[in-house]
Parts: C-alpha cells; sequence; structure tokens
C-alpha cells in the first residue's frame, strides 16, 4: 500500500479524533450538522406556510397562477419521465450491449447534464433554439420548452439507474430464449423488462423529483410567462421576490411533500426489495 | 453471437446516438460556435471584465467554503451512518439525500426564512450583533453547502460498508489510538470514494444558481453578491449575449473537467481495488444517484 505512506506522514488533527473516539460525540456533531443546515431551514418552511391557518395555507396555493404554474410542472415532468423511461432505457441498452467505435465516449457524456450547470444548459438549449435559431426550431418560450430543459438535466437519472442492473443481467436466459425460437420482442417483455423494471422505476422517480423543482435551466429559456410557461420553482421565486414569503412557503411545501414523499416510497421499495431478493 | 439481430442493433444505435445529438451535443456545440464565432478576444474581454472576475472570485470563495465543511462533516456523518446504531438514524439517513430531491429555490426560501434581517427566525437577532446572512456572502455559502451536502456522504458510506471494521479492530487491538486508527487505517481505505464525493460536491457548487439566487439579492457593483452563474444570467438579462455565453462557456468548461477526473478517478480506482486486494477502493459507480438502503453489518 504505497499510499499508506502519505497518510502516515499526515500529522493527525486533533479536532478529528471525534469520528473514531467518543461515538456520542460523532453522533451529535452529524445530528447537529444535518439539522442546522438542512432540517432546520426545512422546518421553517413548512411552518411558515402553515402559519396563517390551514385556510391561508390552501388559499395560496389554490391562487390560479399558482395552480397553472402546479399544473404545468406536474404534466411536463409526467411527459419527461415518460419519455426518460423509454430512451433511458434504450440507451442503457445501446451502451451495455451494443459495440460501436466512440462508445466511451458516449458512456461520459450521460454525465454532462449532471456536471453542467443548470443555468448552462438553459442557455445551451436557448442558443439553438432561441428565435433566430440557426435550425429553425422555435422552441424557446414556449411551454415545448419546458419538456426540453427538463429532459436535458434529467437525462442520466434512468440511464445510470438501468446501466449497472443490465451489466449484471445473466445472458444465458435470453440466448436460451432465442435459441428456443423467442422473437426479439418476446425475449425483452418476458426475460429483460422484468429485470430492469425496479432500477427503471428508481430512475424516474429521481428525475420525477427532480423534474418538479428545476430552475435553473427554466429562467432563461422559458420567459416564465404567468399562466402559460410559468413553472411552480419560478412562481416561487416570484413570490419571494414581491415578498410573499408565505405564498411561496405554502407551494413550497406541495413540490416538498412530493418530492419526499417519493423519495420516501422509493426507499421503502428497495428496502423491500433488497429483503425480499435476499429471502 | 448476441441475441438481438444486426439489424436491430444498429437501429437501436442510431436512435440511442440521435436522441443524444439533439439534446446534448449539438445544443453545446452550437454555445461554443456562439461564444468563439467572432474570434476569442471578445469572450475573453468578457470573463476578465472587473465584474466577470469579481464573480469568478466570490464563486471560488463560496466553493472554497462549502467543499471543506461538507468534506470533514460528511466523512464524520458517513462513519455515523455505518458504524453505529442508535434511535432515529433512519431519519438522519433519509435527511441526507434531502437536498437532491428539494428545489433550489425551496431551499433558498428555506435559508430567507431562518436568516432575513426581518420577519425571520434567527436573522434579526444576527443583524443586530452586526453579521448579515441574507444578501450577503454567509447566506450565499450556506446555500452552496445545503446543495453539495449529500455528495461526501453518499460515496463515502458504501465504500466504509465493504471495508468492513476488521482491519480498524486489528489496529486496535495492536494498541492504535482512534485518531492513528482513523488517519492510518480508514482514511487510506476509503480516498477514492472520497475523493469521487468531492469531485461531484465540487462540481454542484460551482454551479448552483436557484438557492444562491434567492439568498444573494442580486447585488451588483462594488460589493456585489453575485457568482459566476448568476453573472451569466444579469449578462444575457442585460442584452450582453456574449459575456453570457463567454462565462457560461467557462463553466462548462469546469464541468467537462469535473466529467473528466470523474472518469480518471473511475478507472484509477478500479485498478488499485484490483492491485491491493481487500482494500476496498473500488467507486460504487453511476448508480450511486438512486439511494440505497444502509445494510446492516454483519
Amino acid at each position: 500500500m504505497a499510499s499508506a505512506d502519505t497518510a502516515v506522514a499526515t500529522p493527525p488533527r486533533a479536532g478529528l479524533r471525534a469520528p473514531l473516539g467518543g461515538e456520542a460525540l460523532s453522533r451529535g456533531i452529524a445530528t447537529l450538522w444535518i439539522s442546522v443546515i438542512v432540517l432546520i431551514p426545512l422546518a421553517a418552511v413548512v411552518s411558515r406556510g402553515f402559519e396563517d391557518g390551514l385556510g391561508h395555507f390552501w388559499d395560496a396555493i389554490s391562487d390560479p397562477e399558482a395552480v397553472a404554474a402546479i399544473k404545468l410542472t406536474l404534466i411536463s415532468s409526467l411527459i419527461v419521465v415518460a419519455i426518460n423511461a423509454v430512451m433511458g432505457t434504450l440507451i442503457a441498452w445501446v451502451l451495455v450491449r451494443d459495440q460501436f467505435r466512440g462508445k466511451s465516449i458516449v458512456n461520459s457524456i450521460i454525465d454532462l447534464p449532471f456536471a453542467l450547470p443548470t443555468i448552462v444548459a438553459g442557455l445551451t438549449l436557448l442558443a439553438l433554439y432561441r428565435p433566430n435559431s440557426p435550425i429553425g426550431v422555435h422552441v424557446a418560450y414556449t411551454k415545448a420548452a419546458v419538456v426540453a430543459a427538463l429532459l436535458f438535466v434529467t437525462l442520466p437519472f434512468v440511464v445510470r439507474a438501468v446501466q449497472p442492473v443490465l451489466m449484471e443481467l445473466d445472458r444465458e436466459m435470453e440466448e436460451a430464449a432465442a435459441s428456443l425460437g423467442a422473437p426479439n420482442h418476446r425475449i425483452f417483455r418476458s426475460i429483460i423488462l422484468p429485470n430492469l423494471a425496479p432500477a427503471v422505476i428508481a430512475g424516474c422517480a429521481l428525475a420525477f423529483a427532480r423534474a418538479i423543482g428545476e430552475f435553473g435551466s427554466l429562467v432563461l429559456l422559458t420567459g416564465n410567462i404567468p399562466f402559460n410557461t410559468q413553472v411552480a420553482s419560478v412562481y416561487i421565486f416570484g413570490r419571494i421576490e414581491t415578498n410573499d414569503a408565505s405564498g411561496a412557503a405554502a407551494v413550497s411545501i406541495l413540490l416538498l411533500a412530493i418530492s419526499v414523499g417519493l423519495l420516501f416510497a422509493l426507499n421503502l421499495f428497495s428496502t423491500w426489495r433488497s429483503r425480499h431478493e435476499r429471502g | 453471437m448476441s441475441a438481438v439481430s444486426l439489424r436491430s442493433r444498429i437501429g437501436l444505435r442510431s436512435i440511442a446516438l440521435i436522441y443524444l445529438s439533439a439534446l446534448l451535443v449539438v445544443p453545446v456545440g452550437a454555445i461554443f460556435y456562439r461564444t468563439f464565432e467572432h474570434g476569442l478576444s471578445g469572450p475573453i474581454d468578457a470573463v476578465t471584465s472587473a465584474e466577470g472576475l469579481h464573480a469568478f472570485w466570490l464563486t471560488v470563495v463560496c466553493v472554497g467554503i462549502a467543499v471543506p465543511l461538507n468534506t470533514v462533516f460528511g466523512v464524520i456523518t458517513a462513519l455515523v451512518l455505518v458504524r453505529q446504531d442508535f434511535r432515529g438514524k433512519a431519519v438522519l439517513n433519509a435527511a441526507i439525500d434531502l437536498p437532491f430531491a428539494i428545489s433550489p429555490v425551496v431551499i433558498g426560501l428555506a435559508l430567507f426564512l431562518v436568516y432575513a434581517p426581518r420577519d425571520s427566525w434567527v436573522g434579526g437577532w444576527l443583524m443586530d450583533n452586526g453579521v448579515q446572512v441574507i444578501f450577503s456572502l454567509p447566506g450565499m455559502v450556506l446555500a452552496t453547502i445545503f446543495v453539495s451536502l449529500p455528495f461526501v456522504v453518499r460515496e463515502v458510506m458504501p465504500v466504509l460498508q465493504e471495508i468492513g471494521t476488521d482491519q480498524e479492530e486489528a489496529a486496535k487491538t495492536l494498541g492504535a489510538s482512534p485518531s492513528q486508527t482513523f488517519w492510518r487505517v480508514t482514511l487510506p481505505a476509503i480516498r477514492w470514494g472520497l475523493t469521487y464525493g468531492i469531485v461531484l460536491a465540487t462540481a454542484r457548487a460551482l454551479g448552483e444558481f436557484g438557492a444562491v439566487s434567492v439568498v444573494s439579492g442580486k447585488i451588483s457593483g462594488a460589493n456585489a453578491t453575485q457568482t459566476l452563474p448568476l453573472y451569466v444570467q444579469r449578462q444575457f438579462e442585460n442584452f450582453n449575449v456574449a459575456g453570457a455565453y463567454a462565462a457560461a462557456i467557462l463553466l462548462a468548461i469546469l464541468a467537462v473537467a469535473v466529467l473528466f477526473s470523474m472518469n480518471l478517478l473511475q478507472r484509477r480506482s478500479a485498478r488499485s481495488a484490483d492491485a491491493e486486494e481487500g482494500d476496498a477502493g473500488a467507486l460504487p459507480g453511476p448508480g450511486v444517484f438512486v439511494p440505497q438502503p444502509i445494510e446492516k453489518e454483519a
């Protein structure tokens, strides 16, 4: 272990003795850290949203402009997730089962949407799809722009969820089915798909959670027209800027509930599945 | 022999490549083309303007504070979640993933409601004591920490699970102090996962827009609260499209550098896992973005 020598040369710092030392101390530090950074601020949102009672909360999220924004967000996220389920699985299949020159490059650009800052993603799509577009496609400032931007930022989720499962999938079953004369679509439907379904669902859930909260890539691209191209996160931003923190908090709670609920369901699902598989 | 015919394989490959080109390659190529179509001097002037340099500097400061803090606390949190059993552990574990699932604007709002100078939980008190969080640097740093918090924890946890406690216990038996055990046994074993987590956290921190945008107040001028992603938006909205493209390209180049080092790290860690048996340095792979249940150790 050559690199262990460099670690020996590093003098131990007193402040970091905790991780292995006092268990209670390190547990306290971790809990405090997550609470201060994540949990307390989120509690502030929930508390502000319900501050004036349920009636006010309901009024805030049933404001027509809010309803239009929420509707647009949910519908375009569903469209995006459906496209991702198909295209993500297809891309993963090509990356695992196909052989062609430049495959490793294609494989690494899948992560580009994760690495690229969202505002750059939006500007990138705008450079191509704005009104004086070089390719003559007018997508900017329409609802289609919302879908395009969400497709861009959520691309990796399904691909990266399906890829490892497909890699581990035993090919003997498929080959046996093929030698018994099963046509390709039948092999896909009755062998590959059932094995991939959990990964596709997991990828879709994460993509959906990401899509309903997306902001940076939409700000420049959609024009943020109320009742037309304004999504929920942009609506929340507008409420904050006009000093309506309660209205912002109410719609935020709705988004929070959906994405946290999804994450929770996904955790339950994967716990259940790993127990199911082992048992 | 593949079970799938050559024709359908090429068909699927073409669909995948056309989709990726239309969605990723052509737009990213277009922005590079647009930026450099009138030569290099324009974009270079735009990012080296006083405002551009200030934005760049502010981004470096935010990342420089957020990532080291997330690294130290991330390792502690990962150790706690993997090595300890306590009540509420599932809640703590689930809370780690929240920043992945929450809209950046909601994150900004959350910090706003705790720290805003007026009408917030502690902002007024902090203001009376001379600390301004919202519309100033501390708020932007907090937002950056929030969005990049899960990466180190989530990359280190599976590695810790894999290496188990045998080596640590052997070190303890041989008389090593807890800090010696950490620095000489645990840290070398998790080094690749940790580095990978730091790279991902840095990428996310560099590009954060929504959360920072809410808490920054978008102040420009001498004491500007404008990071590089915010600078991109402002330049675009002020019809300085060339400036926006130039700053965006700078961010995109940083993103590509991150991608590149991710690939490199994955290959190196795979090699080192092969070379040193028992040293579970292999990275969990890209599937890491999918939340995993905590596995109980035997």
